[in-house]
């Protein structure tokens, strides 16, 4: 079963990390990658630019609107995702724990909805 | 028929789940459990008691679930493929052998108190999956709307589908923490019928007993120390439950109960429990709150109470598990020990802090060791501020009751 692994990172926190720190969280995560990928649980994954290069685009009446910033203004923000395969939500919530920003912010799991 | 139903009570829960396991799905089961007793009371007056009721029970009403799909799949297709993979199974009857059902009801205990659920819903489908309880027993219990905790139950069961949380016992890795959920649901169910005195007070006792039972059954299939402390914590404190309280419904505390009301039996058993947990050497927060109650248990009177074993337990306790309301109770058993002065320093070291400032019990406390030093001008403060905080019908009775006594 597939799950989307949202990633919620508090961006002033990240932004204001040491460079050496910073690194070593980069570090950390180029080996979670290549470690689920041997695994078989990774299908896809990236990061995200900084939320204030988001745009929200809506379309009412025909007319598309268009607003600076993301959806919802949160104090952490949407950083990234992974698509991962996972026999369960147990499973699933074992990857999840292994992403290094589960340790600073929050991953929200969520099963793909399947159409057969 | 009265076997019918002795058979019922004792084997429902565990036809349910290992029907759960088989069947993949919790409605499902629960049909099919239904549908196998009403077969049951059919062919068991006519045919006599087959010779494993629980593999009869299991193997019907499995057959029942696979037939009930199989009519359905005439008009939805998608249903044939389950009914098809249903059928092929392995999963006949003599997997109803007995490790595997107790396998089975803790694979139950397990999802209905997954942490990917609320806390309001682990403790729903606990008691509606586990202990059989319905859905009007529920809500009575917790004085909510019976459609709020259908509702409830309904949104765990499409979660437990939708985002596939397994029917399974946590890996060795996972299961120190998940049990720790478990106890804790169970322990929520316990004082919510132990400290509750508003409501109909009947049902709320049903619901310690329920937790009791359940902590039972979590001893039975995976005795950990913890499992066994959270047992013997919930039996000591409910022996005094015929001591403390009026029949009128006042509080009674612990020093003024009149100890031959304590139930002996549950004393002795929880005695025995106590021991057990702290043998294991890996002693947690429930052992360590059982041992507490395991001293005044064993204390003939109020007076006789072993105080510095007390206040060395909570200070073991202060390091496991921090809490300000640990250390509120450590600083009351001080006062005991040491004198109402040594504990008072304490209490308003705690208070200066802000932690309990809201916290009925702190000012209570505080009030007491204050009356007992003399100072009835701070005692009569601080009972005030504790009658502001609660709501509660006893403990306001109570608090009234010594203002007046000042």
């Amino acid at each position: 079963m597939r799950y989307l692994c949202l990633i919620y990172d508090e961006e002033q926190k990240l932004n204001t990390m040491a460079k050496a720190e910073a690194d070593q969280f980069m570090g950390e995560y180029f080996a979670f990658t290549e470690g689920i990928k041997q695994t078989g649980h990774y299908l896809g994954g990236e990061a995200l630019q900084p939320v204030q290069t988001a745009t929200s685009v809506k379309v009412r009446n025909g007319k598309v609107s268009t607003t600076d910033g993301p959806f919802a203004e949160t104090k952490e923000q949407l950083g990234g995702y992974y698509l991962i395969n996972a026999r369960d939500l147990n499973d699933a919530i074992q990857v999840a724990s292994k992403i290094p920003s589960a340790r600073i912010g929050t991953v929200e799991v969520r099963p793909i909805m399947e159409f057969s | 028929m009265t076997d019918i139903d002795a058979i019922y009570r004792a084997e429902s829960r565990r036809v349910l789940a290992t029907l759960i396991r088989l069947l993949g799905d919790f409605d499902l089961a629960e049909e099919a459990m239904h549908d196998a007793f009403a077969v049951a009371m059919e062919q068991w007056p006519r045919d006599g008691l087959p010779e494993n009721p629980r593999a009869w029970l299991v193997s019907t009403g499995r057959f029942r679930a696979i037939d009930a799909l199989r009519r359905r799949a005439r008009f939805d297709a998608s249903v044939t493929d389950l009914a098809k993979r249903l059928e092929t199974q392995v999963g006949h009857a003599s997997s109803a052998a007995a490790d595997s059902v107790e396998d089975d009801r803790l694979r139950l205990v397990f999802t209905c108190c997954h942490p990917a659920l609320t806390p309001d819903a682990q403790i729903a489908l606990t008691l509606r999956e586990i202990c059989g309880l319905t859905t009007e027993e529920i809500a009575r219990a917790f004085l909510t709307a019976p459609s709020t905790v259908a509702q409830r139950i309904v949104r765990a069961k499409a979660k437990i589908r939708d985002a596939r949380i397994p029917y399974q016992v946590p890996a060795q890795a996972d299961l120190p923490d998940r049990l720790d959920n478990v106890l804790r649901v169970v322990y929520l169910v316990f004082n919510e019928g132990y400290t509750a005195f508003a409501g109909d007070r009947l049902t709320r006792h049903d619901l310690s007993a329920e937790a009791i039972r359940l902590g039972r059954l979590i001893v039975d299939l995976l005795p950990e120390p913890e499992a066994i402390g959270l047992l013997a914590l919930m039996l000591l404190h409910d022996s005094r439950r015929a001591a403390r309280a009026t029949p009128e419904g006042d509080l009674i505390l612990l020093d003024e109960q009149d100890r031959s009301l304590w139930n002996r039996d549950q004393i002795v058993e929880g005695l025995a429990l106590v021991e057990r947990a702290l043998v294991s050497r890996r002693i947690g927060p429930f052992s360590l709150q059982a041992a507490i109650a395991a001293v005044h248990a064993e204390a003939p009177t109020a007076a006789a109470t072993d105080w510095a074993q007390i206040v060395g337990l909570y200070e073991v306790l202060l390091r496991a598990d921090p809490s300000p309301v640990v250390e509120l109770n450590r600083a009351a058993a001080i006062a005991m020990r040491d004198g109402p002065a040594a504990g008072l320093t304490l209490i308003d070291a705690i208070l200066s802090r802000g932690d309990l400032a809201d916290y009925s019990l702190a000012h209570s406390a505080r009030a007491d060791l204050c009356r007992r030093l003399g100072r009835t001008d701070d005692a009569r403060a601080a009972y005030e501020k504790a009658l502001n905080l609660t709501k509660l019908g006893p403990e306001r009775r109570f608090l009234e009751r010594r203002l007046a006594g000042l």
